[in-house]
């Protein structure tokens, strides 16, 4: 069976996803201070690679560089609820794209496997 | 099989190889991290030959036109050079002009030297003859016989002490150039474009502006610029000289305290696009000055519906010397 990076339409799909998932997330007041004074392209390419990944797109993820690159961000609360948050938005965007209900089922328990790395425990 | 030449060392690429693997195989490890063409860390510049279309793929088109690709998606179909940066080439041309735009900015007009290709909106990097150097951005368009700077004195800075009070009209001035990706791209002649700044980031703006009107641009052009009082705003006339001239013009001058010139706005600059324009979606944005107001802008141009692709800028790197 094809990933659901595949059913999207590949990378062109990530790109719009990207702009989706990144909109609802500076919309939403309760996570937007851990994205303030960040650089936006930097962070739609490390956007790009994450929602790549939990789509099943090419990629090479190891968890350090989520763990590394969150680190701060957990010393400045980041905690179980932002990431709550953040797989909220990642659903949405899922189902804007129509993608089916069982599918975002899959790509969120990939995302929420990544949990672990981003609280840094 | 292609061969890559990279600082000075040639390296072979098999086929089917991505150029990023085989570099490293052969011990030039390039930054990279997801190797999968979405983090965009091993960003390279092909200073000859091609990158292959794919490896271009979601690049910034101003970045594609340059020449620059991802060296974990390319697999070379033909020898190529790569460097990491762009390297620039050194120029040295007379001071023509030299003159006063408001009580903190001046304008310098240096001769174009023979062979300097450039795009409006790109800055060169001026050099004192002990090294010193700093970067700023042309406001003039490549059809100009000059090059165009909009400097501002900064309080003891070296090298605006130096151009303000000590370099005169008939001096060699040195520079190395052009750089940086912030550029009009014909193509989208009907497309609205916005063009908010502030300080001297007028002059890259000016620059993007009179180079999209020569192109023939006919969609609207909104330029926004602001400064904290109407004393710190400079070009004001000609500006509004411009916008007479074209109809597809509006030049909004903005101001963060005190009162705004005739047709122009008192409040923060990083409200005042979305505020007036209403949705930013389908535009093209160019932003140019200090890197607060240029992130914001662009955060609040992203949330106003433009698309991350759309979004061009220049932000100002401020040196405390």
């Amino acid at each position: 069976m094809s990933s659901v990076y595949e059913q999207l339409g590949g990378e062109a799909a990530i790109n719009a996803a990207v702009e989706v998932f990144y909109r609802k997330v500076l919309g939403d007041k309760y996570v937007v201070r851990f994205f303030e004074g960040v650089d936006m392209e930097k962070q739609a390419g490390k956007q790009k690679a994450f929602l790549t990944m939990v789509t099943g797109g090419p990629n090479n993820y190891t968890g350090k560089d989520m763990r590394e690159g969150h680190r701060h961000l957990v010393k400045m609360g980041l905690d179980d609820s932002h990431v709550d948050h953040i797989l909220c938005h990642l659903r949405s965007t899922l189902a804007e794209l129509g993608v089916a209900q069982n599918l975002i089922d899959t790509v969120i328990s990939v995302a929420e496997s990544t949990r672990a790395d981003v609280l840094d425990r | 099989m292609a061969t890559i030449r990279f600082e000075g060392q040639d390296y072979s690429c098999a086929e089917d190889e991505v150029l990023l693997d085989s570099l490293a195989r052969q011990g030039a490890v390039l930054p990279s991290a997801c190797k999968a063409g979405a983090c965009q860390t091993c960003l390279t510049r092909a200073l000859k030959g091609k990158p292959t279309p794919v490896s271009q793929q979601g690049l910034k088109d101003t970045l594609a036109a340059q020449g620059y690709f991802l060296a974990c998606l390319c697999k070379p179909v033909e020898d190529m050079e790569i460097g990491l940066a762009s390297v620039l080439s050194e120029y040295s041309v007379p001071l023509m002009r030299k003159e006063l735009l408001n009580e903190s900015i001046i304008r310098l007009r240096v001769e174009k030297p023979e062979g300097f290709s450039y795009r409006a909106g790109q800055f060169v990097n001026v050099r004192r003859s002990d090294g010193l150097s700093r970067s700023y951005s042309l406001a003039s368009i490549p059809s100009d016989s000059y090059l165009e700077l909009h400097i501002k004195r900064v309080a003891e800075g070296e090298m605006t002490t130096w151009l303000f009070d000590e370099v005169a009209e008939g001096d060699m001035l040195s520079f190395s150039g052009p750089a940086g990706d912030c550029f009009y791209l014909a193509g989208d002649l009907e497309r609205p474009l916005l063009l908010a700044g502030a300080g001297t980031g007028l002059a890259p703006l000016l620059g993007i502006m009179r180079d999209a009107l020569e192109q023939g641009h006919r969609g609207p052009i909104h330029l926004f610029h602001a400064s904290l009082a109407t004393s710190g705003l400079y070009l004001i006339d000609e500006l509004n000289a411009l916008a007479k001239q074209h109809a597809q013009l509006k030049y909004t001058p903005c101001v963060l305290h005190g009162d705004a010139p005739i047709g122009g706005m008192q409040g923060n600059i990083i409200d005042l696009p979305a505020q007036v324009l209403g949705t930013l979606s389908g535009y093209r944005i160019y932003l140019c000055g200090d890197p607060p107001i240029v992130s914001g802008l662009r955060q609040k141009s992203f949330m106003a519906g433009a698309a991350m692709q759309d979004i061009y800028s220049d932000p100002f790197v401020f040196s405390s010397t």
